[in-house]
């Protein structure tokens, strides 16, 4: 009984703007306006699951960043290595998971690092292992979509990637454009101001003008906040063109607890001063965090789902159709549905494709399996 | 007949009244005051950490141009060098700066040192070429480079490859200063355990930096320059602006959490760099570069004299006065 009278509140409350008159409520009243809750409830059950990349020349604070994020230590037993054993290192692709709950939410966090970005001094395609490693998701999202059982399909595809842009420079450098471009148009790309506590608040200003300059020039395709809707309040509204107008975000991180006016906060001390890494006007942290975690963690998701993986779909299927058709010598590509009025030379035709194809899925399968067995 | 030399050391409390040898020194600076000092220092490092703004920072004045930027980044190295003469209570120093736009900005930065390795070589051919003419000139202009300061960028974590790569490679042929740059990224904790790393390095790849061991001429320059040693690379910062602190007017750079003063040694070692560079050692810095650097050099090309130009790729050495006087100039080594 009080499930029911809280569900009634709820939609009581749902409804309230316009105003009702009992019998109204009465007839009118379906009642699927809980399915927002439904969903929640199960989503809650079932628990989030979210992959970030972080890529970056080393030294640019990326791990600390992250620790600072998720108020994590997943690097506490790094070793750094020296320059001699950097300089045969090639691009390696780590990822570290964590599973975080707090209030009853599950999130399963990957972090995918790439250690060995652009610290080279021949830095040609360095972002080639990590184009690799996002298409390979891909793919194998892929393949567990097209396979038979679906039930437990992992989504390990990267839903976001923030990109460290050094802050001594005068705006992007040849290696930032050349990773951005290759990047834009397979993950959600969120360019980064790292260690920007050397900057004061003029240089910072000038330098993100001028990133966002340079980002239009090469048409680079950052990831793009949603447009608010039209009935959202004024305060939203005025929050959303903020955050827009602040990118690239300028940030900071810390591993360490400071004092600071009479509080424990995460920050870096200096003889000239404490930075707090959450004081708005120190530096874009809270910002990125706000946006990241709280406020576009699903839209980053969901963009990931509709417009990166379906490209690399469409882009898949198309390659294997072309191919198809080159193997058998034929002039028109092969249509994968069946004819509607089939004779008897189609027919055949038809029989012979459908074979195909069978032995296709077969292989498929089987690849699937060895994947699984690969990661058992 | 034995001519025997006997040297005994005369005091000057052994004399009857004062000789005035002493005066020699004042002689002395009032020539080189005259005549000036030339000084070339040379930048390098990747654009963005400040090297414009050090360069201005340390000579007080604005010698080195900012870099407009509106320009793109160069694709090959090029070497820029602008003089100034700038002048101190009298004293004259002619002051030459080379910026090196385009060093490591590239994707692929092989070999981006060669443009600097050869310019520092024509510097010192030039030289030579100066020293052997039969008629010399009284003062041979002097655009050697004595100082190279390497600017690295505050990673805090090691040596990169490229910076290993360029400071063995010029270690060898001029003195390398290396410097942090933009330091105000890192802590004084990051800091120290940042240039351990660094001298760890260093020793690692057998690197040798200014002041090289090798040079101290007594123990007291010993001892001084270990001080330094323990020291380097120093961590520094730039600015060309001025704050109010406590009223005074200082060089500093303003951001909301304080300001961060430059030639304050508790903040950044600026002070100590610029100490470094031109209140002490900047005639040693000459000193080296002529006695040692260039003398390498110099008996590297007298030696190599016998073999065919056209081999080196350098241009021919055209001899003045034929093969005789070759062998008189090298009886002279």
């Amino acid at each position: 009984m009080d499930a029911i009278m809280l569900q009634e509140k709820l939609v009581e409350r749902l409804l309230c703007p316009r105003v009702r008159t009992a019998r109204q409520k009465e007839k009118q009243y379906v009642g699927f306006a809980t399915l927002p809750n439904q969903v929640h409830r199960k989503s809650v059950k079932k628990g989030f699951d979210f992959t970030l990349m972080v890529a970056g020349e080393s030294g640019m604070g990326k791990s600390t960043l992250v620790n600072s994020l998720f108020l994590t230590d997943l690097y506490k037993d790094r070793k750094l290595l020296n320059a001699e054993e950097r300089i045969n290192q090639t691009v390696e692709i780590i990822k570290h998971t964590v599973d975080i709950e707090e209030k009853g939410v599950k999130l399963k966090l990957t972090i995918v690092d790439t250690p060995g970005f652009g610290d080279a001094v021949n830095n040609n395609e360095c972002w080639k292992p990590i184009t690799d490693y996002i298409d390979q998701q891909f793919e194998q999202y892929f393949r567990d979509e097209s396979g038979l059982n679906r039930k437990n399909i992992q989504d390990n595809r990267v839903h976001c990637c923030l990109y460290f842009i050094p802050p001594f420079g005068h705006g992007l450098r040849p290696v930032d454009v050349e990773f951005m471009k290759a990047l834009h148009e397979k993950v959600n790309i969120i360019p980064l101001i790292a260690k920007a506590d050397c900057l004061t608040p003029n240089e910072i200003k000038k330098l993100k003008d001028r990133i966002r300059e340079e980002i239009d020039k090469f048409g680079i395709k950052v990831y793009q906040f949603p447009e608010c809707d039209s009935d959202e309040d004024e305060e939203f509204k005025q929050l959303d063109k903020e955050l827009k107008e602040c990118t690239p975000f300028a940030v900071i991180g810390s591993n360490t607890v400071v004092e600071a006016r009479g509080q424990r906060v995460r920050g870096r001390l200096y003889p000239w001063g404490i930075v707090e890494v959450e004081n708005q006007s120190h530096c874009d942290f809270v910002k990125l965090r706000n946006m990241l975690i709280r406020s576009h963690m699903h839209d980053l998701k969901d963009v990931t789902c509709d417009v990166h993986y379906e490209n690399y779909r469409a882009q898949c299927i198309q390659e294997m159709t072309s191919k198809l058709a080159q193997d058998n010598r034929m002039e028109s590509p092969l249509p994968i549905l069946p004819l509607s009025t089939p004779d008897v030379d189609t027919e055949k035709l038809i029989k012979m494709k459908d074979e195909e194809l069978k032995r296709m899925q077969e292989m498929l399968n089987k690849m699937q399996q060895q994947m699984h067995e690969k990661d058992q | 007949q034995r001519t025997c030399l006997q040297m005994s050391l005369i005091r000057g409390t052994d004399l009857f009244g004062y000789v005035g040898i002493e005066a020699i020194l004042d002689q002395m600076k009032r020539k080189t005051m005259k005549a000036g000092f030339e000084f070339n220092i040379m930048v390098v490092g990747q654009s963005g950490l400040g090297k414009s703004t050090l360069v201005n920072t340390l000579f007080k004045s604005k010698v080195s141009r900012r870099s407009n930027y509106e320009e793109k980044i160069s694709k090959t190295v090029k070497l820029h060098s602008v003089s100034h003469v700038i002048e101190e209570k009298g004293v004259k120093m002619k002051l030459t700066v080379i910026d090196t736009p385009g060093f490591g900005d590239q994707i692929n930065n092989e070999n981006c040192w060669e443009p600097i390795v050869k310019y520092i070589n024509e510097q010192y051919e030039k030289y030579l070429r100066e020293e052997l003419c039969v008629n010399r000139k009284r003062r041979i202009p002097d655009s050697r480079v004595h100082c190279c300061i390497y600017f690295l960028p505050a990673t805090g974590h090691r040596l990169r490859p490229i910076d290993v790569e360029f400071m063995k490679r010029l270690g060898k042929i001029v003195s390398i200063v290396p410097v942090i740059a933009k330091a105000d990224t890192l802590t004084i904790e990051e800091r120290q355990e940042f240039k351990e790393r660094i001298r760890h390095d260093l020793v690692a790849n057998g690197i040798h930096v200014y002041p090289q061991k090798e040079y101290d001429e007594d123990p007291e320059d010993h001892i001084l320059n270990n001080r330094i040693r323990e020291n380097i690379p120093f961590a520094v910062v730039g600015t060309d602006k001025e704050h109010q602190v406590n009223g005074n007017k200082v060089l500093g750079r303003k951001t909301k959490w304080g300001i961060i003063e430059v030639e304050n040694v508790e903040h950044c070692e600026f002070a100590c760099l610029r100490d470094l560079l031109i209140r002490s050692h900047l005639q040693d810095l000459k000193d080296v570069t002529h006695n040692i650097h260039y003398e390498t050099y110099r008996v590297r090309r007298l030696t190599e004299s016998n073999m065919d130009f056209g081999e080196l790729g350098l241009p021919t050495w055209p001899l003045e006065n034929g093969t005789r006087d070759k062998c008189e100039s090298e009886s002279h080594l």
